[in-house]
């Protein structure tokens, strides 16, 4: 399969893994920053190709990790109504909240459905005219634009019954956060590669600068992760720190206009809760005031929450490349995917998952 | 007036001017049951047990030793491409017989009706029923119907149990996989799930993949003519491939090593499960198997199913170690070691 065969060579993975093992002189800490770049490593066993020299730091790239409770609970909520169908992407369903999840929600009779595409939840509102569609929307950048679209759409087809649930997040204040923060001395980042493609890489050039951070765009694949090694390595062992482009079969340094414009028109930056994490200023999208008709939390009044964390789960400090799963005494013990007591082990992106499926 | 469509070379016996849908009172043990049970059940399934009609099939049967399975079939959507709910109640439990080396005999059918259901719809699922059976060589010799509200079922719901003769000599458990013995899967895999995801409100992507629904009991006589010892025999279904080979090593408390190029899979089948995040080896099949066997016999099992439609595409695909016992490991393209864990909950898509 073209675009995927070649990034998942033998050939092509073993000279990479012999370049970097070439070149490594000392230890060095990198993060990757998306949660399916961690799930390739954890599932690909790519840290057996690596030199003992690096340590790898899983990031706080999951989306659905990073939702904070209180908008769970908020979904959930709106789900218990019988006025209301939430929508939602399938891995939201399993995230606990406070004393629930959306699958419970279902199974007590809420109306929840999975949807893959966005444009479906739009087109659930307009075959259900009686009642009313709220949109569970997360995600990062990737997301934004296909989320924002559906507003497009519900005003193009007139859509009174449709509205959203709105939690997004961006990463480039997340990684201002971590580098800022200073706790796990990171000295080089794998950048999120599905992110940029929508983004472009333009806002990590200062980052990296100020930070004095290696920073590459990455992809997902084993030969994109190694390559993304190899290309922070070498700049960590030469003394640089710029903004490289690894995924240059999608990611463009302009990112795609075209989405952007789309995320700017519907959405505006405001701080944001992440789970476990706390409140990082300008880190998030919520709706503007022009389309506020469709902003589920205003719509339908729901904004006082009282929302408590498990206060076994460290998923914080997981989140944050501080800890690793196996850390937690609640891993594969109190905590697995069928009884997750934080987001990382349900998320098909959650590091705790990826600890869970892929070591013993 | 309406007239019923042709299926299959088949006509629905009862005119839409009756009944378009079902009633209540077709589950009532009245007129209505009666005429559903000679027309749509009886002109199709008949057979000399079956015919008698009455509470309990009677029938002989001359071997020591037999299987018998049950299993509930709620796919959904009910005809999906490659098959329909029908076709896959029979094929489920002849595979169920035939994974514990018997030779599936006689099945009963039971059928869950929601009141509204369209008897031609009823009508066809029954041929296709018939055509399967033929196909696998079993008989239905005994079943029921239930009717229940709208609203309270998802149209029809159906199970089936199945009994069949072990023959002689044939000695398979799950507990009885050996280090050492090689491990045949016998076709292209995930082609069952993905069909039935293709067909699913809400998802919608250009694709020709056809459930691999089929018969395996003849692929099963087949392998064991060759070589009795054949210790394990399983179908991936749900949970796939990755969960029934963890089923097997931790019953059999062995090591399973696999090797991923030389898991046969389907281009199309490939892409799709990239495009939604899936990975091909949970994803459910229900026209493979996966046998585990003495190496001696192997190669020849393996070259004897290759001429067999429903085993074309066999390959070698792993064998049985000694060490790290109730763990799979995946030799992976790129050469590292994968573990292959159980399922856990359904797989689902992954958001960005």
């Amino acid at each position: 399969m073209k675009y995927v065969d070649e990034y998942r060579d033998a050939e092509s993975v073993r000279l990479l893994s012999e370049k970097i093992n070439s070149i490594i002189s000392r230890n060095w800490n990198i993060m990757e920053i998306c949660g399916g770049q961690t799930h390739t490593i954890l599932k690909c066993k790519i840290e057996e190709l690596l030199p003992p020299q690096i340590s790898l730091i899983h990031g706080p790239g999951c989306p659905v990790c990073v939702t904070p409770i209180e908008m769970i609970d908020k979904a959930i909520l709106l789900a218990a109504r019988p006025d209301i169908i939430l929508v939602s992407y399938g891995d939201m369903l399993r995230v606990p909240g406070t004393n629930s999840n959306l699958l419970e929600a279902k199974s007590k009779g809420g109306n929840v459905k999975m949807i893959y595409s966005p444009l479906d939840a739009v087109k659930i509102a307009e075959q259900n005219p009686d009642k009313k569609i709220v949109f569970f929307a997360v995600g990062f950048e990737t997301t934004a634009p296909a989320n924002a679209f559906t507003i497009f759409e519900a005003e193009r087809r007139g859509l009174k019954n449709y509205f959203m649930l709105c939690s997004h997040v961006l990463v480039p204040p997340a990684i201002e956060c971590l580098l800022k923060s200073g706790k796990n001395s990171i000295h080089g980042i794998l950048t999120a590669g599905h992110v940029c493609t929508v983004m472009g890489y333009e806002e990590y050039i200062p980052l990296a600068e100020k930070y004095k951070t290696p920073m590459v765009v990455t992809g997902f694949e084993p030969v994109d992760i190694l390559s993304g090694l190899l290309m922070v390595i070498y700049q960590l062992e030469n003394g640089n720190c710029f903004v490289e482009n690894e995924y240059g079969r999608v990611v463009r340094k302009e990112g795609n206009i075209h989405s952007k414009k789309i995320i700017s028109d519907v959405f505006e930056i405001t701080d944001r809760n992440w789970r476990g994490i706390g409140v990082i200023p300008q880190s998030g999208l919520k709706i503007k005031s022009k389309y506020s008709h469709y902003d589920a939390e205003k719509v339908f009044n729901i904004n006082a929450i009282e929302s408590n964390e498990s206060n076994i789960c460290i998923a914080g400090e997981i989140l944050q490349g501080l800890k690793k799963p196996g850390d937690c005494p609640a891993f594969r013990e109190e905590c697995t995917p069928e009884f997750p007591l934080g987001a990382p082990m349900v998320s098909s992106e959650g590091a705790c998952s990826a600890y869970y499926r892929y070591t013993k | 007036m309406k007239e019923n469509a042709n299926y299959m070379g088949s006509v629905c016996p009862i005119p839409k001017t009756e009944y378009d849908g079902i009633l209540m009172a077709h589950g009532g043990g009245g007129t209505l049951t009666h005429q559903l049970i000679q027309k749509i059940f009886i002109s199709q399934f008949g057979n000399e047990v079956l015919d008698v009609l009455h509470d309990s099939a009677m029938f002989n049967v001359e071997s020591k030793r037999l299987a018998f399975t049950t299993d509930s079939y709620v796919v959904n959507p009910v005809f999906f491409p490659g098959g329909n709910i029908g076709e896959l109640a029979v094929y489920g439990t002849v595979n169920d017989l035939a994974m514990a080396g018997a030779n599936p005999l006689y099945l009963s059918v039971s059928f869950i009706l929601e009141e509204g259901f369209e008897i031609e719809t009823l009508w066809q699922i029954v041929v296709a029923m018939k055509n399967a059976s033929r196909k696998a060589n079993v008989k239905i010799v005994t079943g029921d119907t239930k009717v229940v509200d709208k609203g309270k079922g998802d149209g029809i719901y159906l199970n089936t149990s199945g009994i069949g003769i072990i023959p002689d000599g044939v000695n398979i458990n799950p507990k009885n996989a050996k280090p050492g013995d090689l491990i045949i899967l016998s076709g292209k895999i995930a082609e069952h799930g993905i069909a039935i995801l293709s067909a699913r409100d809400g998802l919608e992507f250009e694709s020709e993949i056809v459930s691999d629904l089929a018969p395996l009991n003849t692929l099963v006589s087949v392998m064991l003519n060759e070589s009795k010892n054949i210790h394990v025999l399983r179908d991936p279904t749900r949970g796939g491939l990755a969960s029934t080979l963890n089923e097997i090593a931790t019953q059999s408390n062995v090591g399973i090593r696999i090797y991923e190029d030389k898991i046969p899979i389907a281009g199309n089948v490939k892409a799709a499960c990239e495009i939604f995040g899936l990975d091909p080896l949970y994803i459910a099949n229900e026209g493979k198997l996966v046998a585990f066997i003495d190496p001696e016999n192997a190669e020849r099992v393996l070259n004897k199913i290759h001429l067999y439609e429903f085993g074309k595409d066999a390959s070698i695909i792993g064998e049985v170690t000694d060490n790290n016992p109730k763990t799979v490991v995946m030799k992976t393209t790129i050469g590292t070691n994968r573990i292959i864990d159980m399922i856990s909950g359904e797989q689902l898509p992954r958001i960005c």
